[in-house]
């Protein structure tokens, strides 16, 4: 692969990545939105959280399979815990990553 | 509130970039492993940093590299950056609510920035308020320089944090699990959050790639809508 060849792949990539994150906050902020519009939106950031850390947490392998014997699965639920409790983001992570060091430390 | 003025001053910046220490902390190591790999390939630090800054998106990133690795083609490649980033589509829509009559120059940059953990962060403060696109575009950016610097250091050959030290592999997900706390606020986003994770596991054992993050959450939110908020009565 040549040098130009490599910038033309990652100029490309770069346009198709910013495309999907530039469109909607582009056009949806003109005017305000319908109700109902709102109403889903707002749901979107707990489904799609819930939808990127779940799976993390319950799969392994390629191709994925179920496994609940994870270590990250282990951890995160007392780290669930700990942010129910406490609400701060940075404790959490610090809480977090501790349990998990402490626990991989001791497996 | 004019549309920029809470882009200025420092404290603006230093409100942003501050918020944005639990995306870096799981950024370093990340990038780091991604420039160590996209070294192994023949990409030189300096066009690894080049595809972190136009590109910005990392699970993209690592699956290009392998990709280039087996010789895909260009087309190929594109393709499923394309596919693996349309998940941006749903997070910035979910970000205009809080966006709506910004300066349009200013929107355009601050989408750049948009990446699962940038999205995650700035959603909770747009939320709680006291939050603002100039503090956002602080800690996009503060992530993003991190990001690019952190990849361009691990294609030196730098594997500068053993794998596995302090935990700092389980940053990210400890981060998220946090976030996630923060967006269950009612009956309907619990149950939204619920449907979510089961549909995005059930689909993600069922098809390769991750087109299962988008098809979850639109299911999930879908089904939240019709959930009844508590406290109203069926008409």
């Amino acid at each position: 692969m040549s040098g130009s060849e490599y910038l033309f792949i990652i100029a490309a990539m770069g346009l198709v990545t910013y495309i999907p994150r530039w469109a909607p906050v582009f056009w949806l902020t003109r005017r305000p939105m319908p109700q109902w519009l709102v109403q889903w939106l707002e749901l979107i950031p707990a489904a799609i959280l819930s939808a990127l850390l779940v799976p993390v947490l319950v799969t392994s392998g390629q191709p994925r399979q179920i496994d609940f014997g994870r270590l990250d699965l282990l951890v995160a639920l007392p780290t669930f815990l700990f942010a129910l409790k406490t609400r701060s983001l940075g404790g959490t992570v610090v809480f977090g990553m501790a349990l998990y060091w402490l626990v991989d430390k001791l497996m | 509130m004019t549309p920029i003025d809470d882009l200025r001053g420092r404290e603006t910046l230093k409100k942003g970039a501050a918020a944005a220490w639990p995306i870096c902390l799981g950024y370093i190591p990340i990038g780091l492993a991604f420039g160590v790999l996209a070294q192994k390939i023949g990409l030189s630090p300096v066009q690894i940093g080049l595809m972190s800054l136009l590109v910005f998106a990392g699970s993209a990133q690592f699956i290009a590299v392998s990709m280039l690795a087996s010789g895909a083609s260009a087309a190929s490649i594109i393709a499923t950056t394309f596919m693996v980033n349309l998940r941006h589509l749903l997070m910035s829509s979910s970000l205009a609510v809080y966006l709506v009559g910004r300066h349009r120059a200013i929107l355009s940059l601050f989408a750049y920035g948009i990446t699962d953990e940038s999205y995650g962060v700035n959603l909770d403060k747009f939320r709680s308020g006291n939050w603002g696109i100039g503090p956002a575009l602080a800690l996009n950016h503060t992530a993003n320089i991190v990001w690019v610097l952190s990849t361009a250091a691990g294609g030196y050959g730098g594997q500068f944090i053993p794998p596995g030290a302090f935990g700092i592999d389980f940053a990210l997900t400890a981060m998220f699990i946090c976030l996630l706390v923060f967006q269950l606020r009612d009956r309907r986003s619990v149950i939204a959050a619920a449907i979510s994770g089961i549909v995005a596991v059930l689909l993600s054992v069922l098809i390769p790639g991750n087109l299962y993050i988008v098809l979850a959450s639109v299911a999930a939110a879908t089904a939240g809508l019709l959930v009844r908020p508590a406290g109203t009565k069926e008409v």
